[in-house]
């Protein structure tokens, strides 16, 4: 029988929903920090707070690193692209005296252009994305540290908090949400409207159909008129917005930039996107899930902290949580179709 | 799949335990400080740094536990210390490589009321951030007490060779290293050298001295710097005087050879050991020195000592 029209018990469907099993690694991971670092500080509302930052700074990348990655690319670029867009915000802003809209919006132009780029060398030359980004990695990143150098002759540029119009930035992109007896980053609300939007793009209008298609069978998408490569150059297009944001909101937040912000980013992305149940294959995923996914890199990245393990062993236990978190949700989707 | 399961707790929890020792728990009133600097935990300077903290800690009976990002990454360090604040530690040691990236994670720390000591980097900003004082080596100074060894053993014309002009830490190095000189009537001049190419680093050092053959000192600022002017000192006679900052195992073999003259040591063992016995005694007994920074260096590695610094930098203390 035709899989659609198979009749399935609802909670069958809840349970064979791409996210689930990523919810069950999260909660895996909050009750293991809650049992082992429970009395140290993690389950303050401080505590809270520092990790939904993490994982709020990284939930906005994944959530469309999540849409291209159903799409069926990958953009190893996102890393280079937050350090140059950070930079490019701070040296326009503090060396060149712009106003910091105009910056942002130069450095959001610069977002699509980078995007556009790493899509057209994609969908033109029909080389793997995996290897047309890592070149744009070296590439974007190399060009922020050269031209940083040869414009400030520095690799860091503070002072953006005395730029003209800081502070309506700074409340806008690392502005302050009381919360309890502590206080929530803005990204926060960045995290979930960006999830919220690309749930909404991927389940509920035509695009998200072409994207199912295009990461599925691109083949096949095609023949059904699905204009596949306009899709997938948008999605990296997205994937560039996505990192110029977040770019922007560690440069205001953190009153400047550095050449190496965003160093593995691309990677930790991934990662999440993949703990959130989509397939390295494409045609196959949630950016829900990819939120889920950010949420337990945050958790196992600062509960480290309050569990008092030491540095040395934090790629360790990174690499085992991501590992049980797969494990979880694999299991749990398995268990679901099975019956 | 549940004895996976808890296969993989008992592993993370045996990684609790080994980060954790209870001879570094073992404190009469259980004090807890914790460190996040810049450096990975698998960088050999930072690793005896760590050493450092570790071995204060067993000796001062008190807790001590280390961060670090695992890249060059302010927002990630800036967000470590967000959460080492929220896990309410006794104090917090930090280095401070970029100030406005952190002034931040620092400001709530003095919000918290837990006391900082700044260690290795950042210490002009030190002060002004809160941190109760500063432990590390003054460029300029360490810079300078090399220029005045340089100048008693008779150099006249010296070259500063700066592998990342630019870098503040590294002019402040060339820039006292010169003040020295002229104070003791020398002459001394900075070459910028490429960071990422020892062989245009040693043909840049090879045309200097070809082009000015009244030089008689060289300088460098780090290994980057100090292996290319061996390679290029090899490659020509007469006698140049050649000194660096930093210790690696060619430059330790230079100084044995008697081709380098001496090293600078910024001896960053004790930027681990000293905050913490700082911090417990500012904690326990209301003890907190006169000055607002500590000066773990210069200090300076010859011929004499050589020897023992092999042991030592073996056992993780150099």
């Amino acid at each position: 029988m035709e899989e659609r029209l198979r009749h399935t018990h609802p909670l069958r469907r809840i349970l064979a929903r791409p996210e689930l099993g990523a919810l069950g690694g999260a909660v895996a991971v909050w009750a293991f920090f809650a049992i082992i670092a429970g009395d140290q500080g993690f389950l303050s509302l401080r505590g809270t707070a520092t990790y939904l930052e993490v994982a709020a700074e990284l939930g906005i990348l994944a959530a469309a690193v999540a849409l291209l990655m159903i799409g069926g690319e990958f953009d190893l670029s996102v890393g280079s692209i937050i350090g140059a867009s950070g930079m490019l915000l701070t040296v326009l802003a503090v060396q060149f005296g712009w106003n910091i809209w105009l910056a942002f919006v130069a450095v959001m132009a610069f977002a699509v252009l980078a995007g556009l780029f790493n899509g057209i060398m994609v969908v033109k030359t029909g080389l793997p994305s995996f290897i047309v980004t890592l070149a744009t990695l070296f590439v974007f990143r190399g060009a922020t540290i050269a031209i940083t150098r040869l414009v400030t002759g520095r690799t860091q540029l503070g002072g953006l908090q005395e730029v003209p119009g800081y502070s309506a930035a700074r409340w806008l992109f690392a502005g302050e949400i009381p919360f309890g007896s502590a206080e929530l980053p803005v990204s926060i609300i960045w995290w979930i409207v960006l999830t919220a939007l690309a749930t909404w793009i991927l389940l509920r209008t035509p695009f998200g159909n072409w994207i199912f298609g295009a990461g599925g069978d691109a083949r096949s998408a095609s023949s059904v008129g699905v204009p596949v490569p306009r899709v997938k150059v948008l999605l990296f297009v997205g994937t560039a917005l996505a990192a110029a944001l977040v770019g922007v909101i560690q440069s205001v937040g953190f009153n400047g930039a550095d050449v190496l912000r965003g160093e593995l980013r691309e990677f930790f992305a991934i990662i999440v996107v993949v703990i959130g149940g989509t397939l390295l294959t494409g045609g196959y995923g949630s950016a829900i899930g990819a939120a889920i996914g950010a949420l337990i890199f945050g958790m196992v990245r600062q509960g480290i902290v309050f569990a008092g393990v030491d540095a040395d062993w934090f790629q360790v236990f990174l690499g085992a949580m991501l590992l049980i978190a797969v494990l979880v949700n694999h299991w749990v989707r398995r268990r679901a179709l099975k019956g | 799949m549940r004895s996976l399961f808890g296969v993989v707790l008992i592993v993370m929890g045996w990684g609790v335990g080994c980060a954790d020792p209870p001879a570094e728990s073992g404190g009469t009133d259980s004090l807890r400080f914790v460190f996040v600097t810049h450096g990975q935990a698998s960088d050999p300077f930072w690793s005896v740094v760590q050493n450092g903290a570790r071995d204060a800690a067993r000796h001062v009976r008190v807790r001590v536990d280390y961060q670090a990002p695992e890249s060059f990454d302010m927002v990630t360090m800036g967000q470590l210390i967000d959460a080492v604040l929220a896990s309410n530690p006794d104090g917090l040691v930090v280095s401070i490589p970029d100030a406005s990236a952190l002034e931040g994670a620092l400001m709530a720390a003095n919000h918290a009321g837990v006391p900082f000591i700044s260690i290795n980097s950042g210490g002009e900003h030190a002060e002004r951030l809160g941190a109760l004082l500063h432990v590390g080596q003054s460029e300029y100074e360490a810079g300078y007490q090399g220029g005045v060894r340089m100048a008693e053993v008779g150099a006249t014309r010296a070259l500063c060779i700066n592998q990342e002009v630019g870098n503040l830490a590294l002019d402040q190095r060339c820039a006292g290293f010169a003040a020295a000189l002229e104070a003791a009537g020398a002459e001394a001049e900075v070459l910028a050298v490429e960071l990422a190419d020892p062989t245009e680093s040693e043909q840049r050092i090879l045309a200097a001295l070809r082009a000015d053959p009244t030089l008689d000192a060289l300088m460098t600022l780090g290994p980057t710097g100090a292996i290319p002017t061996l390679h290029a000192l090899d490659q020509r006679s007469g006698d140049i005087l050649f000194a660096t900052f930093d210790i690696a195992p060619e430059i330790l073999a230079g100084i044995e050879a008697g081709t380098v003259l001496f090293a600078i040591d910024q001896q960053q063992y004790m930027q681990g050991y000293m905050p913490v016995v700082l911090l417990s005694l500012y904690l326990r007994n209301e003890n907190l020195l006169a000055h607002r920074s500590l000066h773990t260096g210069p200090g300076f590695v010859t011929a004499d000592n050589v020897d023992r610094l092999r042991t030592l930098t073996r056992q993780g203390t150099r």
